[in-house]
């Protein structure tokens, strides 16, 4: 097996808090003064130490060790503050690390931010040479490459007019074309694909995979855990600064998804005398999880998934209805549903003791997002209980390439739909003048 | 590059000036001078032609005031050549050195967000100024021309006295730019050092007037042997100013190569603390 393309062991970062050592010589000079003529304390007896409480230190980046094969693509998530971009910057140079190494085999391009080095007052052309000498490609590469960049960056006629006047829309995609065409044998990008629209954000995410089949080592940050889903072979998470989790981004990204959601999928009540409910009902048990079992605690767009209730009914009433809401981030209503009558023939009343209703709602039906379940139990037109925010449960975005855009979809629901498109007639289509 | 294999650690005590990498990225440099000087004639309205103005009325009022008025001596050469002579290297230097010295701060969102050496910065700003010193030398060639004060062989020595002028700018760019970095009141420094630094360099007056026994004291300012140089070499001094020279140059190296090692050792906290 050939050696790894990036390989980092017990990697660490320590800051200081605030800004700097001394902000300005001021502080300095009193910093010297401050308790410092050791021989007028010696003198006194209160030789003066440099207390921690006074120098305040914080590891942004602490014991990461992992290594990168060639043509691999490593994705790395987490929460803000947990050491992701700490770790591209040390690994792209930019910033030494306190501890710990990294070893890198070839050329790093490194894609921090969209439109490192543009000067708003050149033109787009004179930028693409500028950038591209930036990110350390040399002016004959760019000369060769021009052309791609600039179909790549879709700007056409706009070249020669200054980068000021340009849509941000346009900035970043040029910006992004020469980035794009750094060929580097490990490419550092940080959740630059976050910004631009969905389709800007598609051909990002191809290039990415394009990048990858060609041998190149990938490192990148993302919050688009569909993306990192889809793209990478690898991924690990970070949390204050350190690794949490590593292996399939499958797992690691539901690990992680677990630990940041809100969600209340599961409420347990085992005690039938401080359950939720009166004296004629009382809740046991409320679940929600996907349908079909190993598909991890993930409910995507497209997976099925089962909202379950367990409950005691106390008394043989003529039938209890038990209803659920379920509404969406924004509070809409996205459907209502009753559960069939416990006791089918509708005759017989329905005895006391332990039921359990359970609702299978299908794939393909809700977008995603977080979603919530209202509860309530009626007999008749009469409500016995109502219980609101019993459950809250995130539906992830579904990782495919080739789906819709990436990002929140519009809408309650996102339904599979099925399309026919003939052609009617063809030729000409008479167009009416005026 | 490809194929190597970098290996990244922490860096402690003195680093290593790495001067071939500084080499390998003259590209860079190239692109980073343009951009500078481009930017500058875009967006200003005379352009070019400040590279004339701001040397040429210093003359005009130095020659009023100091010439005309004060009468101050020349060294028998017309105060309007004595000042310009002066001047051009002057006004290269301190505008050099402010740029060099704000060259760090305000690269900020290209430190915190790619690589590269960082002494680009700083070395682009002096190597910028060089084309507006270019402009105001023909300037001052023109001048001297019609006053028909033309030089001697000793013009030959003339790019050692430009080198010295840069190695000075560049030598004391490389601590200020470090410096403001770490310390913003640099900037505030800064003007204020330049407009001592213009009183204790000979550019008003000549280095004559300072006494025999005190000249290599007076050398100790790399630009006091700078600027002796270019009249000597321009409009003629009957002997080269070798005391003052000499110190001079030794300053100006020391100063250099301190920076040098300064800004490799500041360096790796740039992005930190920038």
């Amino acid at each position: 097996m050939p050696p790894p393309a990036v390989r980092v062991s017990g990697l660490g970062k320590r800051y200081r808090f605030g800004r700097g050592r001394h902000n300005t010589l001021r502080d300095l000079i009193a910093a010297r003064f401050r308790g410092r003529p050791r021989w007028v304390a010696a003198r006194t007896g209160t030789v003066p130490e440099r207390s921690e409480s006074e120098t305040r230190w914080f590891w942004a980046l602490r014991d990461v060790s992992f290594e990168v094969h060639c043509g691999k693509v490593l994705g790395v998530i987490g929460g803000n503050g947990a050491g992701k971009s700490t770790l591209l910057k040390i690994l792209s140079r930019i910033t030494d690390p306190t501890e710990g190494e990294a070893e890198i085999r070839g050329r790093v391009g490194a894609l921090l931010e969209v439109g490192t080095g543009f000067h708003s007052e050149l033109s787009g052309r004179e930028n693409v040479y500028l950038s591209g000498a930036i990110l350390g490609l040399r002016r004959a590469e760019i000369k060769r490459k021009f052309d791609q960049i600039v179909e790549f960056a879709e700007v056409g006629r706009f070249l020669d007019m200054p980068v000021k006047h340009y849509s941000s829309g346009m900035r970043m995609r040029l910006a992004f074309a020469v980035a794009a065409h750094l060929e580097p044998a490990v490419l550092l990008v940080d959740e630059v694909i976050a910004v631009g629209d969905a389709a800007f954000q598609r051909k990002c995410l191809s290039l990415m995979s394009h990048v990858a089949s060609e041998g190149r080592t990938v490192l990148f940050i993302s919050h688009n855990m569909a993306a990192v889903q889809s793209l990478c072979d690898v991924a690990i998470w970070l949390r204050e600064g350190r690794i949490v989790d590593a292996g399939p981004p499958g797992a690691v990204v539901a690990n992680y998804l677990r630990s940041v959601s809100l969600s209340l999928t599961e409420r347990t009540w085992d005690d039938p005398a401080s359950a939720p409910g009166n004296d004629r009902v009382r809740l046991r048990r409320a679940v929600v999880r996907p349908a079909e079992a190993g598909a991890g605690e993930t409910i995507t767009t497209r997976s099925p998934f089962l909202i379950e209730f367990e409950y005691w009914n106390f008394r043989p009433t003529g039938g209890l209805g038990l209803h659920f809401n379920l509404l969406n981030q924004e509070g809409t209503l996205v459907f209502n549903a009753s559960a069939p009558a416990a006791n089918p023939d509708g005759a017989s009343p329905q005895p006391p003791g332990l039921f359990r209703s359970v609702c299978r709602i299908p794939g393909d039906l809700l977008n995603d997002g977080t979603h919530r379940v209202e509860l309530w139990i009626a007999s008749g037109e009469e409500v016995v209980y109502r219980l609101e925010d019993l459950l809250a449960f995130d539906v992830h975005d579904i990782a495919d390439l080739n789906g819709p855009p990436f990002g929140k979809g519009v809408g309650a629901v996102r339904p599979v739909l099925q399309w026919h498109t003939e052609l009617l007639s063809q030729g000409d289509v008479p167009v009416r003048s005026g | 590059m490809t194929g190597g294999i970098t290996v990244l650690r922490p860096s402690r005590g003195w680093v290593p000036l790495r001067l071939a990498e500084l080499w390998a990225s003259r590209e860079l440099l190239y692109f980073l001078v343009w951009r500078t000087v481009k930017v500058r004639y875009k967006q200003t309205l005379l352009g070019a032609a400040w590279a004339i103005v701001q040397p040429v009325m210093t003359m005009a009022v130095f020659s009023l005031f100091f010439g005309r008025l004060a009468r101050i001596p020349s060294e028998g050469i017309p105060y309007p050549v004595f000042a310009l002579t002066a001047l051009v290297p002057w006004t290269y230097f301190a505008n050099s050195l402010t740029q060099a010295s704000n060259s760090l701060v305000e690269q900020e969102s290209l430190l915190t967000r790619v690589y590269f050496p960082r002494l680009l910065l700083p070395l682009a700003a002096v190597t910028a100024g060089l084309l507006d010193f270019a402009i105001s030398f023909g300037v001052l060639a023109g001048l001297i021309v019609w006053y028909w004060h033309l030089p001697s062989a000793a013009v030959l020595a003339l790019p050692f006295f430009i080198l010295l002028t840069v190695v000075a700018a560049l030598g004391a760019g490389l601590w200020l730019s470090a410096l403001n970095v770490q310390y913003r009141d640099v900037r505030y420094v800064t003007p204020f050092l330049v407009q001592i630094w213009l009183f204790i360099t000979p550019v008003a007056y000549p280095s004559s007037l300072v006494p025999r026994r005190w000249q290599a004291v007076y050398g100790i300012n790399p630009m006091a042997g700078a600027i002796e140089g270019f009249r000597w070499a321009l409009v003629g001094l009957p002997e080269p100013p070798l005391r003052l020279l000499a110190a001079s140059t030794a300053t100006a190296v020391v100063l250099l190569i301190g920076g040098l090692v300064y800004f490799r050792r500041m360096e790796r906290s740039f992005a930190d603390v920038v």
